[in-house]
């Protein structure tokens, strides 16, 4: 009886491995469950080999059969991950992205670098000459098949292989940017703040010193309004950077009002000035993407709720 | 995270009057000039910035040849003490104009000076000194105690460096510092949004003595 059960289940077993194994090989050579599961039969109830191993000893068959190498097959059954998920290397994913940049290879090996965006963020993308894949274009939507994360340096990528199947969706993927959100009292405004100007080359936008582009030199430059402050939450520094936008609503003072300000005051320090007694030493919650050292704020909140002793309180009574 | 290779800025950090100016030892962690110099706090952790908010108490230009401004800022377990002159012309500006009473918020540096019967004075050289309301105030006597409860509960925690040096230099016993953050907790739910009458306080000039913000018995 005992033994019946175990044959059936290895039966049912074998039929599921065949399923998995034809569904890794069906974008490649031509597989049928049914032959798959007579091979895996023979290995496993005529020559007593282990599933598991005659599982390895089928695939190579078929890999031979195709002329792949084993990573170039996925695992059958990929998961679809977004792509601000990714936090493991060397693991067989979809994705369902949308390609937000292409970048010019720095390779003559690489096809196409650029990244790709899918609501929770961004990740970095990369394929080979050698996979012969489609071009995949700016700003459309793909569901790629089939791709494998890499990691370098605690960042994360996918990488594009022959056997990744793109499928272009006639959709649109509002990109997610990753953002971060910080917490602290702000410190320091920091010199180019305030009112300041910027360099009018196409494609410049350096902050003058003293009227001068580092790159330009001498120019006529453009007035904007930002901050580049500094958060503290007493454990770790945070440099933040508010655009015109941002730093108009928080203090109040447009770009107009400010550039009246200056000419009044014969003076453009008057605007940081007046920025910096409206805003250190109070607490803020900024919130938006990061890049390289700063956080570049698309919003910032002040922090004026009553805090709660209550919380600190309990803690204390704990140590 | 470990912290970065390349220069970072340093952190300021929240420590409360009374733990403050127990602190006595500075150290440097290279042989660099100009390498920053750290305030070893009681409690187990280096400070070459603090921030704290508190009320300014008193002002007084103690220059002789120069304005020098001293401020003494009151927290709920003690006061600061801060020095403006003329290389902090922003901080020392502010000071000249301010009427106390007021809440302010201090980033500054740590400074120690040896005094001629040979104990060490804490004080502060201010980077800046802003106006603030109550609701920051409160936040950061929140914030500080809990910061404080932070480093008391990791004292005794393996490879704690600062600790140990802390107990080599210092052997306080900090549960001073935990009961002083925790009444500092309890003088919030007790004023519980009374701004501590300071809006009057200063208007019918009515002496306030510094021991009247003192902490709590």
């Amino acid at each position: 009886m005992e033994n019946k059960v175990e044959a059936i289940a290895t039966m049912s077993d074998l039929r599921t491995h065949a399923a998995e194994i034809a569904e890794q090989f069906s974008e490649h050579v031509d597989v049928e469950t049914s032959e798959v599961e007579e091979r895996l039969e023979t290995l496993v109830d005529e020559y007593r080999v282990p599933v598991d191993e005659a599982r390895r000893s089928v695939e190579n068959s078929y890999l031979e059969e195709a002329g792949l190498e084993r990573d170039e097959i996925g695992q059958g059954g990929n998961d679809e991950v977004r792509v601000a998920d990714i936090d493991e290397d060397e693991q067989w994913i979809d994705v369902t992205a949308k390609v937000v940049d292409l970048w010019e290879p720095r390779s003559e090996s690489i096809a196409q670098v650029g990244l790709l965006g899918d609501e929770s963020g961004r990740t970095k993308f990369v394929a080979f000459e050698t996979s012969d894949l489609p071009e995949l274009e700016e700003g459309a939507v793909y569901r790629l098949g089939n791709v494998v994360t890499d990691e370098y340096q605690g960042d994360f990528s996918v990488k594009l292989n022959r056997t990744t199947t793109i499928e272009q969706l006639d959709e649109d993927i509002e990109v997610g940017d990753d953002a971060v959100t910080v917490e602290g009292a702000l410190v320091d405004i920091q010199s180019g703040s305030g009112l300041i100007k910027r360099c009018p080359e196409e494609g410049c936008t350096r902050v003058l010193q003293n009227g001068r582009c580092s790159e330009h030199g001498d120019v006529e430059g453009e007035f904007d309004l930002r901050i580049k402050g500094v958060l503290d939450d007493g454990e770790t520094v945070h440099e933040v950077i508010l655009g015109r936008e941002v730093t108009e609503d928080l203090t109040g003072i447009t770009l107009e009002e400010a550039q009246q300000m200056a000419k009044d005051a014969l003076d453009t320090t008057v605007v940081v000035e007046e920025m910096r007694e409206d805003l250190l030493g109070t607490y803020y919650r900024v919130s938006g993407p990061e890049l390289g050292r700063y956080v570049l704020a698309d919003e910032v909140e002040r922090l004026t709720e009553p805090a709660d002793p209550e919380a600190v309180l309990i803690k204390a009574r704990s140590i | 995270m470990s912290s970065n290779e390349i220069p970072s800025r340093e952190v300021a950090r929240r420590v409360f009057a009374d733990e403050f100016n127990d602190a006595a030892f500075t150290f440097k962690e290279s042989d660099d000039d100009r390498a920053p110099v750290y305030l070893l706090l009681p409690t187990g952790a280096k400070a070459n910035r603090v921030f704290f908010v508190g009320t300014l108490t008193e002002k007084d230009d103690v220059g002789e040849d120069s304005e020098y401004w001293r401020g003494r800022i009151v927290d709920p377990t003690g006061t600061f003490f801060v020095y403006a002159g003329q290389y902090q012309p922003e901080a020392a500006g502010t000071l000249r104009d301010l009427e106390p009473p007021a809440y302010v918020a201090v980033v500054g540096k740590p400074r120690t000076y040896e005094t001629d019967d040979g104990s060490v004075n804490v004080s502060v050289r201010p980077e800046s000194i802003q106006v603030v309301d109550a609701a920051t105030r409160d936040r950061w006597v929140v914030e500080t105690a809990e910061r404080t409860l932070d480093r008391i509960g990791a004292f005794d925690d393996e490879g704690n460096e600062y600790a140990r040096m802390a107990r080599e230099e210092y052997d306080l016993p900090i549960d001073r510092y935990k009961r002083s953050a925790v009444s500092a907790l309890e003088s919030l739910e007790e004023s519980d949004g009374d701004e501590l009458g300071l809006g009057g306080a200063g208007a019918d000039g009515s002496p306030e003595s510094t021991e009247d913000l003192q902490p709590e018995p």
